[in-house]
Formats: C-alpha cells, sequence, structure tokens
C-alpha cells in the first residue's frame, strides 16, 4: 500500500534534486532552468499528494497555480539568458562573474 | 461579505493592475523619451490615488472581520495599509528618479514603469496576503517583475548578468518557500492563516517544523537576510541605479511586511518554533552586514552590505515577537525607506566632469570641496544609517531595541548595539573619503530638480526635525502593530 509518506519521501529527494542542480552545476544556464522546473514539480507532486490525503481540494488548485506560474518563470528566466547571451555569447555558469566579492 | 465589498477592499490593487495594463497598451505607441516620462507621470499619479484610498484605513487603525475580502484570502487591515503607504512612496520615488539615468545612457523606455506598477501590485498583494495561495501569487507576481527590471539596461552586461542572478536566486527561493507551504499544508491541512494558527495551537509536528522553516528560509532570502544574502551585492550593484533604490526600499517593506505576516499570525501560537531561527538571522545578518562592508570599493555594494546590515535590526524586532516589537519595526521601516532613497538619490546625482555615473568610494574623494550640499546630505544618511543620534535613523533603532529589551531580550539587544558600532566604521570611513581626501575630480555641479527635491526631503525627514514626526508615526505603527496581533 503507498501511503502519504512516499510520495512525500519522493517529492523531497526531487526537491533536493533540483536544490542540488542548481548549485553543484558548473556547466550551463539552461540546466539550473531545469532544476527549477524540478524544484516546482516536487512542490506539485507534494500539493496534490496531500490534497488527495486530506480529501480537500485547496492543494490541488494551489498546484494548478504553481504550474501557470512555473511557465510564466520560465519564460520570464528565458528571455533574461536570451539578453544575456546577446551580451556576453555565452551561457556558462562559470563565466557569470563580473561582478563578486 | 459580498462581492461589491471584497472589489472595495481590494481597490488599491485593481487600480495599479488596470493602470498597468492599460500604460503598457499605451507605451506600444509611445516613441519618444517625452511619452516615456509622460507615461511616468501617469503611473506616479496612479500611485498617488493608490495611497489616497489606503491612507484612511492606516490612519483609521481598521482590523478584524470588516477588511477580509474573497472569503479570508486577503485583507486590507492598518498592517496591510500602512505597508502599502511605505511601498507606494518608494515605487513612486523610483520612478521619479528614473527619466534623468536612463535617458543619459539612452535605455528609457515607457517599460519601466509599466512594471514598477506591477511589481508594486504584486507588493500590495503581498501584504495584504491572509493565505499561503494569496501569498505566493502577490510574491511571484513582484518578483517577475523585479527580475525584468534587474536586466533593463538590456545592452550593459552588468545589468544583464544582475538579472540573470536575481532570476535564478530569486526562483531557488520562490521554490523552497513553496516547498514550505506544501508542507505546512499538508500538516496542518489549511492554506489559511488563522487555520494554520489554530492547527498548530496543539502543538508543532516534526513535518510543521520544516514546513515553517522552510516558509521562513523562502522568505529569508527575499529581504535577503543572511545566510540568504548572497546575491543582495551583485544584484544591487549590476542593476541600474534607480532599479537599486527600488529593490533596496520598497520589496524589503513588502516582503519584511509579510515575514511578520507569516510569523505573527499564521505561526504566532507557536512562537517558540521560529523565534531562534529569526534570532540567528538578525545577528548574523548584522554582523556580516557590518564586516562585509568594510571592504568595499562600491558605494552601490557598500549600501547593499547596509541594507543586510539594517534586516538584521529588522529582525531584532520580529525576535521579540510583541506587538511593540512589530510597532518598533514599523517605524524603522519606514525610517529605512527615507535613508535608503536619500542615498541612492545621492548616488545618482554623483557625476563626474563628463557627466557619466560615479560609483567608485576612491572618486567621491574631496566631495565637500565642490559639492557642498551633496556631500552634506549624503554625511547625513550615513550618519543615520549608523544609528548615530541626533539624526532620525538612531530613532528606529532605539525603538526597536527597547521591545527586544522588554521581551527578554537582553543579550540579543547588547549583541545588536556591539555590532552596530563595527557598523559605523564604513559608514564613518564614507564620509572621511567626502570631507578630509583629498580631491579625486572635478564633479559637475548640474543635477536633474527631481533628484534634488528628492533628497533634500530625504534628508529633512532623517534629520533631527523627524523627531516631530516620531508621536504620529508611533501612533500608525501602534495600530498597524494592533491590527495584526488582533487577527493573530
Amino acid at each position: 500500500m503507498i501511503g502519504i509518506e512516499h510520495y512525500v519521501i519522493v517529492s523531497s529527494v526531487l526537491f533536493v534534486l533540483g536544490v542540488l542542480g542548481i548549485f553543484l552545476n558548473r556547466k550551463n544556464v539552461i540546466i539550473i532552468l531545469m532544476a527549477i522546473e524540478l524544484i516546482l514539480l516536487a512542490v506539485n507532486i507534494n500539493l496534490v499528494a496531500f490534497s488527495s490525503f486530506l480529501h480537500d481540494l485547496t492543494g490541488q488548485i494551489f498546484a494548478m497555480f504553481v504550474l501557470t506560474v512555473a511557465a510564466g518563470e520560465a519564460a520570464v528566466g528565458l528571455a533574461i539568458l536570451v539578453i544575456y547571451f546577446r551580451d556576453r555569447g555565452t551561457i556558462a555558469v562559470d563565466d557569470v562573474n563580473q561582478m563578486k566579492g | 461579505m459580498d462581492w461589491s465589498q471584497s472589489l472595495r477592499l481590494v481597490a488599491p490593487e485593481e487600480l495599479l493592475s488596470v493602470a498597468g495594463l492599460v500604460l503598457l497598451l499605451g507605451s506600444a505607441w509611445a516613441k519618444t523619451a517625452r511619452d516615456a516620462r509622460a507615461i511616468t507621470w501617469l503611473a506616479v499619479a496612479t500611485l498617488a490615488v493608490a495611497a489616497a484610498i489606503v491612507a484612511p484605513w492606516a490612519f483609521g487603525g481598521v482590523r478584524g472581520a470588516e477588511t477580509l475580502a474573497f472569503y479570508g484570502l486577503f485583507t486590507a487591515d492598518a498592517f496591510a495599509s500602512y505597508a502599502k503607504l511605505l511601498i507606494y512612496a518608494a515605487a513612486g520615488a523610483s520612478l521619479l528618479i528614473a527619466p534623468a539615468f536612463f535617458e543619459r545612457v539612452r535605455g528609457y523606455r515607457p517599460e519601466y514603469p509599466v512594471l514598477v506598477l506591477f511589481a508594486t501590485a504584486g507588493m500590495g498583494i503581498m501584504v495584504s496576503a491572509t493565505n499561503l495561495l494569496t501569498l505566493y501569487i502577490g510574491l511571484e507576481l513582484n518578483s517577475l517583475a523585479a527580475y525584468v527590471l534587474a536586466a533593463f539596461l538590456k545592452d550593459d552586461d552588468r545589468s544583464a548578468e544582475a538579472g540573470l542572478k536575481y532570476f535564478v536566486l530569486g526562483a531557488l527561493a520562490s521554490g523552497i518557500l513553496l516547498f514550505g507551504i506544501s508542507l505546512t499544508y499538508g500538516f496542518t491541512g489549511t492554506t489559511s492563516f488563522a487555520g494554520i494558527s489554530a492547527a498548530l495551537q496543539s502543538g508543532v509536528s516534526t513535518g510543521a517544523l520544516f514546513g515553517v522553516t522552510f516558509v521562513l528560509a523562502g522568505l529569508a532570502f527575499k529581504i535577503s537576510a543572511v545566510p540568504f544574502h548572497m546575491w543582495t551585492p551583485d544584484v544591487y550593484e549590476g542593476a541600474p541605479t534607480p532599479v537599486t533604490t527600488f529593490f533596496a526600499s520598497a520589496p524589503k517593506v513588502a516582503a519584511l511586511a509579510l515575514t511578520m505576516r507569516v510569523a505573527l499570525e499564521a505561526f504566532g501560537s507557536q512562537v517558540s518554533a521560529w523565534q531562534q531561527i529569526v534570532i540567528f538571522a538578525a545577528l548574523a545578518s548584522i554582523v556580516v552586514g557590518a564586516l562585509g562592508a568594510i571592504g568595499q570599493q562600491n558605494i552601490k555594494r557598500l549600501l547593499a552590505y547596509s541594507s543586510i546590515n539594517n534586516v538584521g535590526f529588522l529582525l531584532i524586532g520580529l525576535a521579540a515577537a510583541t506587538p511593540a516589537g512589530a510597532a518598533g519595526m514599523l517605524v524603522y521601516l519606514a525610517i529605512y525607506v527615507a535613508m535608503t532613497i536619500g542615498g541612492f538619490v545621492a548616488v545618482l546625482m554623483l557625476k563626474d566632469e563628463n557627466g557619466n555615473q560615479v560609483e567608485q568610494i576612491a572618486d567621491i574623494a574631496g566631495l565637500s570641496s565642490h559639492r557642498k550640499v551633496l556631500a552634506a546630505c549624503l554625511a547625513m544618511v550615513m550618519f543615520s544609517l549608523a544609528g548615530i543620534p541626533p539624526l532620525f535613523g538612531f530613532w528606529g533603532k532605539f525603538v526597536v531595541f527597547q521591545a527586544a529589551v522588554e521581551a527578554g531580550l537582553l543579550p540579543l539587544a547588547v549583541i545588536g548595539i556591539a555590532a552596530s558600532v563595527i557598523g559605523a566604521f564604513y559608514y564613518l570611513k564614507v564620509v572621511k573619503v567626502m570631507y578630509f581626501d583629498e580631491p579625486a575630480m572635478k564633479a559637475v555641479r548640474h543635477s536633474d530638480w527631481i533628484h534634488q527635491a528628492l533628497l533634500a526631503a530625504s534628508a529633512l525627514f532623517i534629520s533631527p526635525a523627524g523627531y516631530l514626526l516620531t508621536k504620529c508615526l508611533g501612533g500608525l505603527a501602534a495600530a498597524a502593530a494592533a491590527a495584526l496581533f488582533h487577527a493573530a
């Protein structure tokens, strides 16, 4: 029998993978965008699983909002990435270092 | 509760969103710099009208059930209205200073006021949120507009890099916040703040504790509290100065007010579950803000560390978890907004002989010899940020520390005061460079009149004359804090 704890474990693993994907990735900013999507989808698994477990619709409605905002966020992120690439000609994470200290 | 009542309570947000959409449409036809300026003035007028709508609610101290809209998803109480007044003032100031700056780099486009209006609508929703869903929507509406604003000078690679960094770390923060929200929802069974507070009354389960921690970590990113502050100096340095002014003032007020409402209203029945986190974040922010600023050469970076430092002092008021602490924070926030706007407007007015912006501290050496008034104003902002009496910045720190001592957090207050002495070092260094070093360059005398007027207004506010306002400001803040605790 699959209980709520299985869903929470899966979503926690996905969440941690997403966070590590942002911090350990040294290659490419696109991978960071994918990691962000992974985090948001982990949250959605949580919300829908809890919603079903609690017999309460709020979680599923919340998941809809998260999906919508995630689409907007990806659009804004890619747009910023495009102007960044136009200026610098690279999207390697290690090159994002004009400012530091 | 009926729909007309709800729609009346969200009137400021409706006004800002509709005005934003209309001006966005108008900006498609805006060809010249004059059109962009006209759209800016229309946006400022919209903010003024929105402020006129919320002002009676802030001054009337409204609270309780009659301020709830849309079945308890949104509240327009005195607390939210007070925060909105500060947000509209800060957003209006960042609009007014923009045209003169961007026209020099030929980067002024009418989308700037439109994005600021959308961000402001989002911040209004943030401070009025009484449900995790409203909180998330408001936060994202603000953040998505802010990412674009950071990258507004799209031909400038520092601006683009600031936008990219802000986007990645902001999205990560939203993800952490959302994960916390999902856990809180799962372990309390509701997303409404009142419901969460009631569910936590009997105790906090481990899952709910994780939820509280993740939510606070996500919010700490947005207020740039240590250990989630690392994006702040880069974004503040890279973003165009008017945008930095906006980031350092309005969203900071909104995110802090939101943190207050979440901590005191939703998690208010379990203060001990989050108090230690807030105390740690407060002390770490004060220390890191003070030490990090010491080696900085860029004045915008220095002000970024200064804002991290100030957030630490503000969080001391939250750690007290009392109405006095919340009222102290609100007073501090008002003074902080004035100091921030004054500081960044002074930075905007620093130009070399060709009229280009100057950002390095070494370049403002000897500023007092040729720009006496500007140097005096900047020195006053620095002294005020350091909290040196008789300037008004001292009062903000004083009320917050007083609340902490009354709440029995004496060690926290003592460490905070000791660290503010360390912080005074780098503020005084700027003053020393301006007044006692050999002049580095001949600055141009001409400044835009709006910059001069705004600098004069904020300098007057943080001058000792500001103490005339303590009664009025304190009364407003106390009414707002009472509304916050009334709901809790």
